[in-house]
């Protein structure tokens, strides 16, 4: 059997491009949803924050930076078309970015007087990335028109995804704090969690209106068959989580990193059902990864160093998680 | 308004914002690995207080660096897109791996840098410290591969208007990337020499004589001390590379409009590119056929050959004396400094004073020189294939750019007022604190990690 290349490269740097964005939501949604909860914290219970961070946010981000690298060197027309259109939100998403990735070092090293400011800013800066991000997904899964409705849907989007990532945040911080702390990060979760699943309805019911195409790839026999267990299992996680929320702590600490487990799988199984949705289109409705795709000889040379590369990186970064592992009060970002 | 012009602006104003920050972390991972090194060879608890102080800076920097490197990551599709269209399948693939190979390995491995002091042995941690120092040097290496490329393109073809890569070794071993990387490296190195030395110096004024104190200022003196030299040989063939492959932009450097012998060295002008003449001229006779040429009749290439396809003159031929005339006081001011405190020991306070005042001259060289050969370059994005007319983003309203530029002017402004301002903090904190200051995460956690002298 033989390959053709300009079928498969395409398809493969789509994978690799949906993998980057998933890990990015899951990693750095639990870090700007931290800093979204900075709003609810005392100045103590900020600095516990922040530590049970500060060694991974850097890393986190630089997932942000493969998968725009990913589309900017696998569909770069693409990358141009999307990033054009979307070209005041990406502004926004990069101001709250910049903000708040300075503020992480800026409150630790300032006179002490000033360290509040920052605190601010890294609220602000989380939030407004959020959002950003919100909103850029809300508007691309509508085919990045930019009338009325797209708005009033990304807005939506930008509030419920900025919820979702509160809800990764308060469960990564169930599973890096104690005491009290942790008791309110319980319920931080449960609030979350009520609006990150008006979202996810949401945008579920959305997408398959918003184009005829799509709807038809989902309420066809007998698509809809094996396609109904993604939303039921996703449904399912996601009781079975606000329940466990009134459980929450154990005794022991035992299930305290169950959360964030569960709700990086809710973020998997809504991904892949978005994925689903737009294959094979990178611009929806208007270009395919095939008509957007760089010549496969240039994305085999990536290809092939990914290949070593990524596993690489994985590794490591598995490492410095282990490294940090346990509870987060005895770090200290300075 | 002109989408052209402000995409420009902007697009200068992130690189320029961004490119200052690099320049630190490049080098200053190698000198913490240095401390750490000299810490575990002589078990001189004072090498570890210097690691712990720059550490900051470094952690500072390189957050600076990062999200200002984002923000240029977007900047290609959101004001360039021709830029990815026509050339995408050469620039794709060094700017992946510059992602793959350099941006995880920092950012992984900075944590355990910061934090992983008391939760790794010290041999990990000096090997994190090694992994971030190799990183961003690799990080250097990709973009000037790609940079270089743009200024002197190789190994590859043009296929219905898009590049095509036909030989990766000639496309990254363009004949500029050899020189560029070297100058950008040491640059890197100066910068850092300088800054060390320079809050260093500033602590010394505070009265500061602590063990860690001067141990960092003779890294960053001697190290200016050694580089400089290297870095002006080094200039130099860089400037004769240029010659040979961009002739236009050596003529806008030296103001020379005429293609003729004897050629002048032209110390000060005002380029007037109306009547292509320099006013107000001071030139050394002979001197740029000597330089360029090694003789005095040598023939230099002038403006005159290039006329409508050259850079503008002025910004070109200033940006180029600024880092020159920088380069010449960092070579005064480290050598009498080198002199002092290898002869006697001290500084003398004038020298202190001086070198605080040149904490910062490394970055107006680089962007000085950065702005050089940038500009130097122009009409073309990438010489010859794609000019940055043809590259810009024509759906984006003149007034989007407007609003982001002004945006991100005001917010790098405030920026790096409050960079400059943590940083003279820190110094001035240290200074007064001298090697008292408590080790890092030392409040709440047994020392898992022993530091001798403790």
């Amino acid at each position: 059997m033989t390959i053709d290349w300009h079928v498969a490269m395409p398809l493969i740097f789509a994978g690799l491009m949906g993998l980057s964005i998933l890990i990015y939501v899951i990693l750095d949604g639990f870090d700007l949803g931290i800093g979204i909860l900075f709003a609810v914290a005392t100045d103590d219970e900020r600095d516990t924050m922040i530590n049970s961070i500060g060694p991974f946010w850097d890393a986190n981000e630089t997932w942000l930076v493969l998968a725009v690298g990913l589309l900017l060197v696998a569909f770069p027309v693409a990358h141009g078309i999307i990033l054009t259109s979307l070209y005041l939100p990406v502004f926004v998403l990069l101001l709250g970015l910049i903000i708040r990735g300075v503020a992480f070092d800026f409150r630790a090293k300032v006179p002490v007087h000033r360290k509040r400011r920052w605190n601010f800013l890294f609220f602000a800066g989380s939030l407004t990335a959020s959002l950003a991000q919100g909103y850029m997904l809300g508007v691309y899964v509508l085919g990045l028109d930019r009338d009325l409705a797209s708005f009033g849907f990304g807005a939506l989007v930008a509030l419920c995804l900025a919820a979702s990532y509160a809800a990764m945040g308060a469960a990564w911080l169930i599973y890096k704090t104690e005491g009290e702390l942790q008791r309110k990060a319980v319920k931080f979760l449960r609030l979350a969690l009520a609006f990150t699943a008006v979202g996810m309805v949401a945008v579920s019911l959305a997408t398959p209106f918003a184009s005829t195409r799509i709807f038809e790839k989902w309420f066809t026999w007998p698509e809809i068959m094996w396609l109904a267990p993604l939303p039921i299992i996703t449904g399912a996680m996601f009781v079975w989580l606000w329940f466990l929320t009134f459980r929450l702590p154990y005794k022991e600490d035992e299930h305290s990193i169950t959360p964030f487990l569960t709700l990086a799988g809710i973020f998997t199984l809504g991904f892949a059902g978005l994925a689903y949705s737009f294959y094979p289109y990178v611009v929806p409705e208007r270009m395919t990864i095939w008509e957007a795709a760089s010549a496969p000889e240039s994305l085999a040379i990536i290809l092939v160093g990914t290949c070593f590369v990524l596993p690489t990186i994985i590794g490591y970064s598995i490492f410095a998680y282990r490294v940090f592992g346990g509870k987060a009060t005895e770090l200290t970002y300075d | 308004m002109d989408p052209l012009i402000l995409s420009r602006m902007q697009f200068a104003a992130n690189i320029s914002f961004h490119i200052l920050f690099p320049t630190i972390t490049i080098a200053l991972g190698w000198v913490l690995l240095f401390f750490k090194l000299q810490f575990n060879r002589t078990g001189d608890h004072a090498w570890m207080k210097a690691y712990f102080f720059w550490v900051k800076v470094f952690a500072l920097s390189f957050a600076l660096g990062v999200v200002s490197g984002v923000t240029m990551s977007f900047q290609f599709g959101t004001n360039w897109p021709g830029f990815m269209e026509t050339v995408g399948n050469i620039a794709g693939p060094l700017l992946a791996y510059e992602v793959l190979t350099a941006f995880f390995l920092e950012a992984v491995f900075l944590g355990i840098m910061l934090f992983g002091f008391r939760r790794v042995s010290n041999r990990v941690h000096t090997v994190a410290t090694f992994l971030v120092a190799f990183g961003t040097t690799m990080s250097a290496v990709w973009i000037l591969a790609l940079n270089s490329w743009m200024q002197t393109p190789a190994g590859f073809e043009m296929r219905d208007g898009v590049a095509h890569a036909t030989n990766w070794f000639e496309i990254v071993l363009n004949p500029s990337f050899p020189y560029r990387l070297t100058h950008m490296l040491i640059a890197s190195g100066l910068t850092v020499a300088f800054l060390i030395a320079g809050l260093s110096a500033l602590r010394y004024i505070k009265g500061d004589r602590s063990a860690s104190m001067f141990k960092a200022l003779k890294t960053g003196v001697y190290m200016g001390a050694i580089l400089i030299p290297v870095q002006i040989f080094v200039g130099d063939l860089h400037g004769l590379n240029t010659l040979e492959h961009q002739p236009q932009k050596i003529a806008a450097m030296e103001a020379n409009w005429e293609t003729r012998p004897n050629v002048p060295l032209v110390l000060f002008a005002w380029p007037d590119e109306d009547a292509r003449e320099n006013r107000f001229e001071i030139a050394v006779p002979n001197g740029a056929s000597l330089i360029l040429k090694h003789s005095i009749d040598g023939v230099v290439p002038g403006l005159n050959d290039f006329e409508g396809e050259h850079p503008p003159v002025a910004p070109v031929f200033f940006g180029f004396r600024i880092m020159v005339g920088i380069g010449m006081l960092m070579l005064a001011s480290s050598w009498v400094g080198s002199y002092y405190l290898y002869r006697r020991g001290k500084l003398p306070m004038p020298m202190a004073y001086v070198f605080a005042g040149m904490a910062f001259s490394g970055w107006i060289a680089t962007l000085a020189g950065w702005y050089t050969t940038e500009i130097g370059r122009q009409p073309w994005l990438v010489s010859g294939v794609l000019t940055t007319a043809d590259a810009v983003a024509r759906d984006v309203p003149g007034t989007h750019v407007a609003l982001t530029l002004t945006i991100y002017v005001l917010l790098y402004l405030t920026l790096m007022i409050v960079y400059l301002g943590v940083l003279t903090h820190l110094a001035l904190k240290a200074g007064k604190e001298g090697d008292d200051e408590p080790d890092p995460a030392v409040e709440d956690e047994p020392l898992s990690q022993p530091v001798a002298g403790e």
